[in-house]
């Protein structure tokens, strides 16, 4: 089954001049699969997994998530598929600096839902259990590390659980080892949770733990291959 | 609900900006309070002085005839018009008194006086002496009685225009507290002025003043006696009549409250919503995280229209007492050394409660120009910016 497909997406930034950034793309993502994309800086990857996110637009193209045509939602409709079925994590994290590491967790859910119950709150704890920061989950943002910010918000994207996560860089400032745990956090989040990950990244260990590897180049698609040789996830 | 507490929490985190902003809209609602309270009261003392114990709509003969007949009829007539509070009559006319070489013009004014005491509170006022007792007594004002020299139990001669002397008993001496009543008025029992004039059975006004609460409507009060009475032979005068300067005085100074207040009011929608498109901006990371985690444009608005209300709540909580405190302050500071103030203090309720709501409505209303700037925040560029 597909999730996310987008056929002959072109993306042109008009500013003072014109600056075409995608190139007619066509892409489509099994459900539970795990992909990479790759590619150089300014190839277009962010661009393009803004526009999968629909956070941005094509300015032409189609994008179908989970069965709904993005063209054709009003911004309500949008702003519900941003929650409830996508999980974002941003290259710089991005969290509530005003909110403690458990409130940033419970987000997502408070957006839909007007309190929490004390089944949503054992979840969260449950979230920030499995990615390892359960004891700091009374800090605010900027008393916890860089990985630990990270790992708050892979917690977050998973809240609603939703049926793709989309990872920008999820390890752009994470050292290798924090990286090796993340990328091992994933394999495990999709096992459990049965969730469709795209992760943009330049760091090939990231990709390698992958099903998939697409690589973009100055706005279009230069390969898109099985990863043959997966890693094995050790435990 | 989380724009409620999105709001609070970037209220609390930029503690010295909501302080600053809330103190600002408390000194704003505390110079309202202030003025607005100050000339309510300066308004009520005004027109208390003018028209407080005295009748504020009176029923008089009209052309010829100086005189009411059959005035029980009318009486009756009026009892029932809806908005009246006391009603009496008198029978009043024109006298003088001897004084030394000189002659003193008076005001002899004869009242059925239970009830004309209860308008103008003469027994109250009597400060030597006492209340009338019988027929030959009357009762003179503090200004004639120390022109004349007298004292309680002297006889005065009262000279009517028809040339009779007719000697009275001085009963005892009042201060009403108005000069011009002090010095003219002889006040006597209406049964001995209508013998001092030749009446005969009838009266030469009646008078009567309106409910507390409705002083402004004796105009339309009186309107409705004119009606009741349907009388040619005599005419309803009411207190806004004959003081259409104290009216016009008034208006002015609420025209001008009101301008102070829509000003102060206008100044701090100003401030509120700059403050909060400042916030717009500050905030714009948080905005648009939330944006990218699927906030409706309705809750994104909702967080700065709820720092307009919390900011409002507070600022006009605090602004009350603040310009409460100010007028008890000036009270006590320009009260005289005997304790009597310049001005009354007047709570009006009213007008505090509408100062509040309207404050917070405002501040409310202010919180959706930012809300309406939040709504262009594109999350790309957020995200974009790292
Ligand atoms: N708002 C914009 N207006 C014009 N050009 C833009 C805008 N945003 C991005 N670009 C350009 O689009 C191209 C693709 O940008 P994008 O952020 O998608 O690259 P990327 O592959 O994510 O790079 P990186 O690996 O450095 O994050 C870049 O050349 C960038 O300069
Ligand atoms: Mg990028």
């Amino acid at each position: 089954m597909i999730t996310l497909e987008l056929s002959g997406v072109n993306k042109i930034y008009s500013g003072a001049y014109q600056n075409q950034v995608l190139f007619d793309i066509n892409l489509s993502f099994e459900a539970k699969t795990c992909s990479a994309i790759v590619g150089e800086s300014g190839s277009g990857k962010s661009t393009l997994m803004n526009i999968m996110g629909i956070l941005d637009t094509p300015t032409s193209g189609e994008v179908t998530i989970a069965s709904n045509i993005v063209s054709s939602m009003n911004r309500k409709q949008m702003a519900e598929i941003r929650n409830r079925t996508i999980g974002f994590v941003f290259q710089f994290h991005y969290l509530l600096p005003e909110f403690t590491v458990l409130e940033n967790v419970l987000i997502p859910h408070l957006i839909h839902n007007r309190s929490q119950s004390g089944q949503v709150l054992n979840r969260a704890r449950n979230l920030l259990d499995i990615v390892g920061i359960a004891k700091l989950e009374k800090r605010l943002p900027t008393q916890i590390s860089g990985g630990e910010q990270q790992r708050t918000a892979i917690a977050r994207a998973l809240m609603n659980n939703p049926s793709i996560i989309l990872a920008d860089e999820p390890t752009g400032n994470l050292d290798s080892v924090t990286t090796q745990n993340v990328c091992r956090l994933f394999g495990e989040i999709k096992k459990e949770f049965n969730t469709t990950f795209i992760v943009v990244t330049h760091d090939r260990t990231v990709a390698s733990h992958t099903d998939r590897i697409v690589e973009v180049r100055d706005g279009r698609i230069i390969s898109d291959k099985l990863n043959t040789k997966i890693v094995p996830q050790t435990r | 609900m989380l724009p409620l507490k999105i709001a609070t929490r970037f209220l609390k985190s930029g503690k010295g900006q909501t302080a600053l902003i809330v103190f600002g809209i408390a000194i704003a609602v505390s110079v309202q309070i202030f003025v607005g309270l100050l000339i309510i009261g300066l308004q009520i003392s005004l027109v208390n002085s003018t028209i407080g114990n005295q009748p504020q709509i009176t029923i008089r003969p009209t052309g010829d005839t100086n005189t009411i007949k059959n005035w029980e009829i009318i009486v009756n007539q009026v009892r029932n018009v809806d908005g009246l509070d006391k009603i009496s009559v008198v029978a009043a006319g024109n006298a003088s008194v001897p004084n030394d070489n000189s002659i003193l013009p008076i005001l002899v004014q004869g009242f059925d006086f239970q009830s004309a005491d209860r308008i103008y509170g003469i027994s109250d006022s009597i400060y030597q002496g006492e209340q009338l007792k019988s027929l030959k007594q009357v009762l003179i004002g503090r200004s004639l009685e120390e022109e004349l020299g007298v004292e309680i139990g002297d006889k005065l001669p009262i000279l009517t225009p028809d040339g009779g002397v007719n000697l009275f008993e001085i009963a005892g001496f009042y201060d009403l507290g108005i000069e011009s009543i002090n010095k003219s008025w002889v006040i006597t029992n209406l049964v001995a002025a209508q013998r001092l004039f030749g009446y005969r059975d009838r009266i030469t006004g009646i008078i009567m003043t309106v409910d507390q609460d409705r002083l402004f409507d004796a105009d339309k009060i009186a309107a409705r006696i004119e009606e009741a009475v349907n009388n040619k032979d005599v005419e309803v005068t009411n207190w806004k009549d004959q003081n259409k300067d104290l009216l016009s005085g008034l208006e002015g100074q609420t025209i001008s409250s009101s301008v102070i207040q829509g000003v102060v009011l206008a100044s701090v929608v100003v401030a509120i919503s700059s403050v909060l498109s400042i916030t717009v901006l500050q905030k714009s990371r948080q905005l648009g995280i939330l944006k990218a985690m699927g906030i409706t444009d309705r809750d994104a608005s909702l967080i700065f229209v709820f720092q307009g209300l919390l900011i409002g709540l507070i600022g006009a909580t605090v602004g009350i007492a603040l310009g409460l405190g100010l007028l008890y302050a000036f009270n006590t500071f320009t009260s005289s050394a005997e304790g009597t103030a310049l001005i009354e203090i007047y709570i009006d309720y009213n007008f505090i409660i509408r100062s509040w709501v309207i404050a917070i409505s405002s501040s409310t209303l202010a919180g959706l120009i930012p809300a309406r700037r939040s709504l262009k925040l594109n999350p790309v560029d957020v995200i974009r910016e790292g």
